[in-house]
């Protein structure tokens, strides 16, 4: 446990100014770059001071316990939670930029599946950004759409209605909307949780085709025992990056120790303090 | 049922008769019945389509508030335009106020919503009656203050369709082609928003002015059909269309469609019936029109009705106990090479806890289907079709009681209601996988053989 100490200890005395100009320039070559990230709930803590490049072309696990802030690692890189500092930079440009090339898969709870709209209606939603303002869907990408159904083996399911697809087959549609966005960069949030073989197989192997065709995928994942066979990279997560880097490297048992650590981590404390305190609890 | 006039009290509405039934329908009872018959199915049509947008952002309650917080701003803009000199009962003037108070509820719901730790619900709760208490309040003062004029506030809150005038009616119209323009121009943008706004945020979308829209079409909805249908019931032309539509389709654009018809009908029936039985308000029969129409859609819709879910549900349950049935007879069979007699079939059935009824109901239904045979006076004899059921059953039971024995280490004992779920929806390729899992334990499996040795 001595480097959670370090951390904080680092993280609670001002740290100077100079040297995080000294910190070295993001190159362009990286698809996201976090530089010294903090994200707050309710003024309550999540993360702290993240600092991560992803190398390109990889696919990346993000790995941790539960609540160590992975998929608000995640949001937060994306905008759709607001972040206490720090700034996040696509191929060293504003997200703004670079949205065109950035692929999105949330959680699949995050939604209500009783939504009356067919699979093919949600994977051509990965178009609409394609298809602009006011105009209905064309042929032209309801052909797209349905092709990326079949990538995820869903093609059949195309004219379904969403609530009566299983969770793996709802999983997938999801992926296939990700693809349709035909992005260089993919979040994806939890991809692997709840679903069934079929589905975990079709997962992979989409994965692996994008990175065979130049992408980079960001996973959050839960699963430690598959992070080295289905990830290049892992990005070990408990409230501050623990470690980072290539999974042989980096999945090993005293960093997983330190990820997941039984006990509260000081970091998560000090949250607790901070959340406390704003309350005036 | 005649239309003879009512001697004993003068209490209860004269009951039309045909001709005048007919002539109300189609637009022959005077110009001004048209006017309010036109004018309400017009707002039907808008708020149904604007509902079902309401309903899908989960915003139902969230437009009760705000037809509940437009009342202070009447008050408040009777007040002002009284106090500067002007026309009190002008309409627009008192609609400005009704919007603006509105949206301000909303604004208040969503602040308290971010910055305190109050739940969606008790927010607008205490919105809704916060406001609509000062609304009452004010309407009061008024009340004392200028006896005579002021009392035509308190048709906002029931709804007096009756003092619909010819403006009015356009107003209802321009509204419900602007909720259609708007629902064809921006239905995949709603559409996206309404079912996974962050999706829509990362894609680029402006989710808050998106939503903003459609709020807006609810603020719209909502004040023109104050005058109508009243403040209280006007969440009730937004929800209850969109919400009988749903039982009836998958589709969103078949769900706008029927969503518009349903608001339209239940605004034209319900004027008509208001204008036959003149001591009935508008309001009120609208709602209860639409009322019936969820009524009906709920119970006889096809797909997602209570009839159907029923029927379905009673055909999964005969299913399964037909299924035992047939298992309990190819497993007798098995051991002792005989028909299952009907006091063994008891026992079981007394075992399965099936009620009375159940036990010869499952007896034809076997029959029906081939898997017995008919003519082996008590006992329950297998035909080759059922003793192929049988052992297929048979078999599904087993592989999945000894998967929870050897993986979910669950002890024999404990299986068996779990087993006798399972065993019935099993998919041919979820028994591959168990097969396979099963191998790899070294769990031997053995033959279930339809044909009688």
């Amino acid at each position: 446990m001595g480097s959670v100490v370090t951390m904080s200890t680092e993280m609670l005395t001002a740290v100077p100014r100079s040297v995080l100009d000294a910190r070295p320039e993001h190159s362009a070559d990286s698809p996201v770059s976090v530089h010294a990230m903090t994200v707050a709930y309710h003024r309550k803590p999540v993360l702290w001071d993240v600092d991560y490049d992803a190398p390109n072309n990889k696919l990346i696990a993000i790995v941790g316990p539960n609540g160590a802030g992975k998929s608000t690692l995640i949001k937060a890189c994306l905008g759709l939670v607001p972040r206490a500092s720090g700034q996040v930079e696509f191929w060293g440009r504003p997200y703004k930029q670079m949205r065109a090339r950035i692929g999105y898969v949330p959680q699949r709870e995050s939604v209500d599946w009783d939504f009356p709209v067919s699979a093919l209606d949600v994977v051509c939603m990965g178009r609409y950004r394609m298809v602009g303002w006011c105009r209905p869907v064309t042929k032209k990408h309801k052909h797209a759409a349905l092709q990326c159904l079949d990538r995820v083996g869903m093609r059949e399911y195309a004219d379904r209605q969403i609530s009566q697809l299983s969770g793996g087959q709802q999983q997938r549609v999801f992926l296939a909307r990700a693809l349709a966005q035909e992005a260089d960069l993919y979040f994806m949030d939890e991809p692997f949780a709840g679903v069934d073989a079929a589905t975990e197989r079709a997962i992979v192997d989409v994965l692996r085709e994008l990175k065979s065709s130049g992408g980079t995928v960001i996973c959050v994942h839960h699963d430690v025992q598959t992070v080295r066979e289905y990830f290049d990279h892992a990005l070990l997560l408990n409230m501050r990056v623990v470690a980072a880097g290539p999974v042989d490297d980096v999945v090993t048992n005293a960093n997983l120790h330190k990820t997941y650590g039984g006990r509260l981590t000081l970091l998560a404390e000090a949250a607790e303090a901070v959340a406390r305190a704003g309350d005036g609890r | 049922m005649s239309s003879a006039p009512s001697s004993i009290t003068n209490v209860t509405d004269e009951w039309p008769g045909w001709s005048q039934i007919f002539e109300t329908l189609t637009f022959q009872a005077g110009f001004n019945t048209n006017l309010v018959i036109v004018g309400t199915s017009l707002l039907g049509i808008a708020a149904g389509i604007v509902g079902v947008f309401a309903l899908l952002r989960k915003r139902a309650l969230m437009s009760d508030a705000l037809s509940h917080a437009t009342l202070p701003g009447i008050g408040l803009a009777y007040l002002t335009v009284t106090a500067l000199g002007g026309s009190a009962r002008s309409l627009p003037v008192l609609l400005t106020g009704a919007t603006i108070t509105g949206v301000l509820g909303v604004v208040c719901i969503q602040l308290l919503l971010r910055h305190t730790r109050l739940r969606e619900d008790a927010s607008i709760g205490i919105v809704l009656s916060v406001f609509f208490g000062v609304g009452i309040v004010l309407l009061s003062v008024i009340q004392s203050m200028q006896t005579g004029t002021a009392a035509g506030l308190n048709r906002f809150i029931y709804g007096q369709t009756a003092a619909m005038s010819m403006s009015d009616a356009v107003l209802m119209g321009a509204i419900a082609m602007l909720a259609v323009a708007a629902t064809v121009a921006l239905l995949k943008e709603f559409a996206l928003v309404c079912f996974n706004d962050a999706f829509a945020t990362v894609d680029g979308w402006p989710v808050s002015f998106i939503d903003l829209l459609m709020m807006a079409l609810v603020v719209l909805v909502t004040v023109a059909g104050l005058q109508a249908v009243g403040l209280i019931l006007v969440v009730a032309m937004l929800i209850i269309p969109a919400v009988s539509a749903r039982f009836w389709t998958q589709r969103l654009w078949v769900l706008v469609v029927l969503a518009a018809l349903i608001g339209g009908a239940s605004g034209y029936c319900g004027s008509v019936m208001s204008a036959l039985l003149p001591r009935k308000p508008a309001g009120s029969v609208i709602v209860l029109t639409s009322g019936v129409l969820f009524a009906v859609s709920m119970v006889c819709a096809p797909q997602r009705g209570v009839i159907a879910m029923s029927i379905r549900q009673l055909r999964v349950r005969l299913r399964i106990a037909g299924e035992h049935l047939v298992e309990a007879a190819y497993e007798y069979e098995l051991e002792h090479d005989a028909a299952l007699q009907r006091d063994i079939l008891r026992a079981v059935a007394r075992r399965r806890a099936w009620p009375a009824w159940l036990g010869s109901v499952i007896v034809w239904w076997a029959r029906q289907r081939g898997l017995i045979r008919g003519d082996s006076g008590g006992a329950i004899a297998l035909t080759d079709a059922g003793r192929r059921d049988g052992a297929r059953i048979s078999r599904n039971h087993y592989l999945w009681e000894q998967y929870l024995i050897s993986y979910a280490d669950i002890a024999p004992s404990h299986v068996d209601w779990s087993v006798d779920q399972v065993e019935h929806v099993l998919s041919d390729a979820l028994i591959d996988e168990l097969e396979a899992a099963l191998r790899k334990r070294g769990v031997e499996i053995p033959q279930f053989q339809a044909v009688r040795t």
